[in-house]
């Protein structure tokens, strides 16, 4: 035995004699006082059943969350755009709507840190007030396709059977309808503008999230917990949101995060072909189409909307990669 | 000495499972999971419920407790038809009196839900006391499965199995039922910690006045827990009786087959036992042998065995046989 | 004197995990002879699996590690250290595995026939269709009926018992040295328990094939074994001829266990001896004797010291301080007060 695991070993334990002897009986190791072995009254010692930390789930999951160091990375940036987002416009010194058409088009200076477009509005606060609307778009949008995917999935997933097939069935027919015709659809009748957009997407991208959680429920609902509420006379509204939708938790946090992009990219393209939030509000889309006019003589104009967008986009989906890992119960230990 | 009372008694239960349809709905395969099934609980005892895989137990417990509807027959408890008053406006006072308890502990408690609440739950749901009150009793129902109710606050993962399985049981007791059903309740737990659970039951069955019906596949559990025994094979009962008589005289030559195939923690007796080696395996429930569904693995097997069904006769008083050798 | 096939000694397997390090097997030394059936005995996370993998050498690395200073010796190799290269000659070769599910050891999508030539192929360089035959032969030796007929079929055409016929059969075709069943019933009913028993007995009477039989149920054991180890936390606390450790259990943990059994031939109804509490966690084990906090007559030593193995005669050894030769008691003499007691 190496020197380094005796030393291991005293700290846990203290062995007598390990040997294997047949001296064990004949000859006692000369240490050992007849006195020690007195009989002691018997009481049962629990200390030792439990002694890991009590973890709860999310516990759990975030340390395993923290060691992902793109997730983790991908988390800050973000909080970083939000911190931006609320509380950017009190700190730069223009408005968004603010024009100052003698320096219009400027490029990147030290009153404009990203430059002006051709109404000579600040580009920076323009792309920190889109900010507030991208990410409130993909936020919301993300939250009523949750609302919706997780009651629909659910109440297909819990009924089974014939239910379960028809509200299938129509999932399965909507998912054949490209997802952006819906949308442009939907705009086209609602017309353009913030709430709008909110609900069209929201109302266009639950399918996914229907499915995930009909196949979550439906393999939780054989669990024997939930057959002992139903013995004890739990109504399916209690069975659902106390018991089966807690459990399906982690899958459905992970596509919410993931829908959120999908939500900011489809609100830029919208906005990019003209049916987004109106003037002189700005989402990162319409800044970038606006952009795109100018791109030959001011990529800049382009580029720092595109790069708010791509940067965004890309932690969102590092951050759910890493939820994935973190809360998907087949990599628990 | 008072008369026995029957608290629990199903009549010819009968549950099958159709597991294709055509595609207007009329049923193509047809698992006859159950068949025919009379059994009767008295007050304060345990019946037990052996067999092997696919014989049917488990589904007669589910059917009794009312998970599942019968095909046909009913159960009865205290005289009153279990399926029919679930159907109607008392169903939540039946419900009360017949609890259960699961064989997994891992997934028989919600890992999102604290002990505490999960044993609080059954008395929300039959609106049982006030908060404060409930708080309590989540306190008593612990000490009395033997937890340490500071744990209340903890969660079922940080428990080991046989923890895990007290908890089921005082979320069964929570709402003061009168009948138990246990489900293979000590299968998946360790050998020293399933004499513990053994003894709890045994304990509270001697507190409380339970009633329990004991289904295992362990034959020598069942035997030291319950005052009745019944063997199921395939769906139906092939003999009941008294546990220690069964174990000392079985007659059905299946009961006589699993009673010699138990592994006995002695080596000298091991060594000198004769075992009956049973041939091949239990055959599918989808299409179940002619007359007696044992003939296909029995030895004694004779003519009238493949022609015509054996009916449970009684032998001796509680004690009963379906097989054509007997009586 | 039966030819001694394996020894191990000091084995110590740990887990590194974000909570600590577990010490899964905890200086575990043991002799396998041949022909002999092992019997290993212990509640789950004992270490009676860990150990098997152990000398498979199939412990995931990381978390797991087998520390240095282990002694595997088989063949005069040391399997501890042996590398990779040479290990996966030996295993499924010279030392093969049965588990206890036997559908997830299987291919689904593979014939039985194919997934065993495959590995007589492997090991033992027959042609195609020699190993087919071969297979065949197995399969009639576990007991298949039409082995023929069966070798074509997959997996999910055979039920529990046939599965783990097969299992055994491809275990076998090489002719292994030692054989290891990690609870090779466990899933399965009682009546077809009996029949893999039966056969198991039979292989290795035939054969002459030595066994690790490992398991938690004492009347499998009883039943098969020649010697039985007991594990308690990832130690061996008690081994034993089969019949002095059922006849004269010296450890009050194998003790406790005999007790917590109800026995079909028991003729009254007597009420079950329990032992109280759980097994310590690994990560933190008790001082002194790991079984202390839970034992009855545990002395005042025992919460303090760990025991030594002490050898009550060549093939008993336990490791109890009520053994010891300055106890004041005699195990045997406590568990009959005990009973009496009662």
């Amino acid at each position: 035995m190496s020197s380094w695991i005796r030393g291991l070993n005293s700290t846990a334990e203290r062995t007598v004699d390990e040997t294997l002897s047949l001296n064990a009986n004949t000859n006692p190791n000369p240490n050992l006082n007849p006195s020690l072995f007195e009989r002691v009254d018997f009481v049962l010692d629990t200390s030792y059943d439990i002694s890991r930390p009590s973890t709860t789930f999310w516990q759990d999951a975030w340390r395993r969350l923290k060691k992902n160091k793109m997730a983790m990375v991908g988390l800050f940036i973000l909080t970083l755009i939000s911190l931006i987002a609320i509380f950017g416009p009190y700190l730069v010194k223009h408005t968004y709507s603010d024009q100052n058409l003698t320096l219009a088009n400027a490029s990147p200076s030290a009153e404009y840190w990203l430059g002006t477009d051709n109404l000579g509005r600040d580009l920076l606060i323009r792309i920190i007030y889109g900010a507030r609307i991208s990410l409130s778009i993909g936020v919301v949008a993300s939250l009523i396709n949750l609302l919706i995917g997780v009651i629909y999935g659910g109440i297909s997933g819990y009924c089974g059977g014939r239910v379960d097939s028809i509200m299938m069935r129509i999932v399965d027919v909507m998912y054949c309808i490209p997802m952006l015709l819906w949308v442009i659809m939907l705009m086209v009748v609602l017309g353009p503008g913030l709430i709008n957009i909110f609900i069209a997407i929201g109302l266009t991208d639950w399918l996914r999230m229907a499915r995930i959680v009909r196949g979550q429920i439906l393999s939780l609902k054989e669990q024997e917990y939930v057959m002992a509420a139903q013995l004890t006379g739990a109504n399916t509204w209690r069975i659902l949101s106390l018991h089966l939708i807690p459990n399906s938790m982690g899958p459905i946090i992970i596509t919410a995060t993931l829908a959120i992009p999908g939500a900011i990219f489809t609100e830029a393209f919208l906005s990019f072909i003209g049916l987004g939030v109106s003037a002189p509000m700005a989402s990162w889309g319409v800044l970038a189409s606006e952009g795109v006019a100018n791109l030959r003589s001011y990529p800049f104009q382009l580029f720092f909307p595109a790069a708010a967008i791509s940067i965004t986009m890309l932690c969102f989906n590092f951050l759910g990669d890493g939820l994935r890992d973190a809360l998907d119960p087949r990599m628990r230990k | 000495m008072s008369q026995p009372q029957t608290l629990l008694e199903t009549k010819n239960l009968t549950k099958h499972f159709v597991t294709k349809r055509s595609f207007l709905g009329e049923p193509l395969a047809t698992v006859r999971a159950v068949e025919g099934v009379n059994l009767t609980v008295e007050k304060g005892k345990t019946l037990g419920l052996v067999g092997e895989t696919g014989c049917g137990k488990t589904t007669v417990g589910r059917t009794i407790v009312g998970l599942y509807n019968p095909t046909g027959g009913e159960v009865l408890l205290n005289g009153e038809n279990v399926h029919a008053t679930l159907a109607g406006p008392s169903a939540m006072t039946i419900r009360r009196k017949m609890q259960m308890i699961f064989q997994d502990p891992y997934s028989s408690l919600n890992p999102r839900m604290t002990v505490g609440d999960i044993i609080r739950e059954p008395m929300e749901i039959h609106h049982l006391a006030s908060q404060a009150e409930m708080k309590e009793r989540v306190w008593d129902l612990l000490k009395q499965v033997g937890l340490n109710p500071e744990h209340a606050s903890r969660f079922p993962h940080e428990f080991s199995g046989g923890q895990r399985q007290r908890v089921g049981i005082a979320r069964a007791l929570a709402v003061n039922p009168e009948f138990i059903l246990c489900d293979e309740p000590i299968s998946a737990l360790d050998v020293s910690i399933q004499a513990q659970v053994v003894n709890l039951l045994e304990e509270l069955q001697a507190k409380l006045g339970l009633t329990y019906i004991f289904i295992a596949h362990d034959l020598s559990m069942v035997k030291h827990i319950s005052q009745r025994v019944a063997v199921m094979y395939l769906g139906s009962v092939a003999e009941i009786a008294p546990s220690l008589h069964l174990y000392d005289n079985p007659l059905h030559p299946y009961t006589q087959a699993l009673l010699s195939a138990i592994p006995i923690a002695d080596p000298k007796l091991e060594k000198s036992r004769k075992r009956i080696l049973l041939e091949g395996d239990i055959p599918s429930p989808l299409n179940p042998p002619s007359g007696c569904k044992f003939r296909t693995r029995c030895r004694k097997a004779f003519d009238r065995c493949a022609e015509e069904i054996p009916v449970l006769k009684e032998v001796e008083p509680g004690h009963q046989v379906a097989c054509h050798l007997v009586g | 004197m039966a030819e001694r096939i394996l020894t191990v000694e000091n084995l110590k397997v740990v887990f590194h995990t974000y909570a600590g390090m577990v010490r899964g097997v905890n200086d575990v030394s043991f002799t396998l002879d041949k022909g002999e059936v092992l019997g290993i005995v212990g509640e789950s996370g004992c270490g009676k699996s860990v150990t098997a993998s152990a000398i498979m050498r199939l412990i995931p690395t990381p978390p797991g590690e087998i520390l240095p200073g282990s002694k595997i010796l088989f063949e005069s190799q040391d399997l501890a250290t042996l590398e990779e290269q040479k290990m996966r000659q030996i295993r499924g070769n010279a030392i093969s595995m049965i588990f206890q599910d036997p559908m997830t050891a299987l291919n689904p999508v593979l014939t039985i026939g194919l997934q065993l030539s495959e590995s007589i192929i492997l090991h033992q360089k027959l042609s195609p269709r020699a190993a087919m035959e071969k297979a065949i032969e197995m399969l009639r030796l576990v007991g298949i009926p039409s082995p023929e007929v069966r070798v074509r079929q997959y997996p999910h055409q055979l039920s529990g018992g046939m599965r783990q016929r097969v299992m055994i059969a491809m275990a076998l075709s090489c002719n292994p040295k030692i054989l290891f069943a990690d609870e090779p019933t466990t899933a399965l009913d009682v009546t077809i328990q009996a029949q893999i028993i039966d056969l198991m007995k039979s292989l290795n009477e035939r054969l002459n094939t030595s066994i690790i039989l490992i398991s938690h149920d004492l009347g499998v054991v009883a039943g098969l074994s020649h010697r039985v180890q007991v594990m308690y936390a990832g130690r061996i606390v008690e081994t034993a001829k089969v019949h002095d450790l059922y006849g004269n259990p010296l450890h009050p943990y194998t003790w406790g266990l005999m007790q917590s059994i109800p026995k079909v031939t028991d003729g009254t109804h007597r009420q079950l001896q329990t032992i109280g509490g759980q097994p310590p966690d690994l990560l933190s084990p008790p001082p002194g004797c790991p079984f202390a906090p839970r034992c009855r007559f545990a002395l005042r030593i025992c919460k303090e010291e760990l025991p030594p193995l002490i050898e009550i005669n060549p093939d008993h050894q336990v490791r109890c301080w009520l053994s010891h030769e300055l106890s004041p008691v005699r195990a045997v003499d406590v568990f009959q007060k005990e009973v009496v007691n009662r």
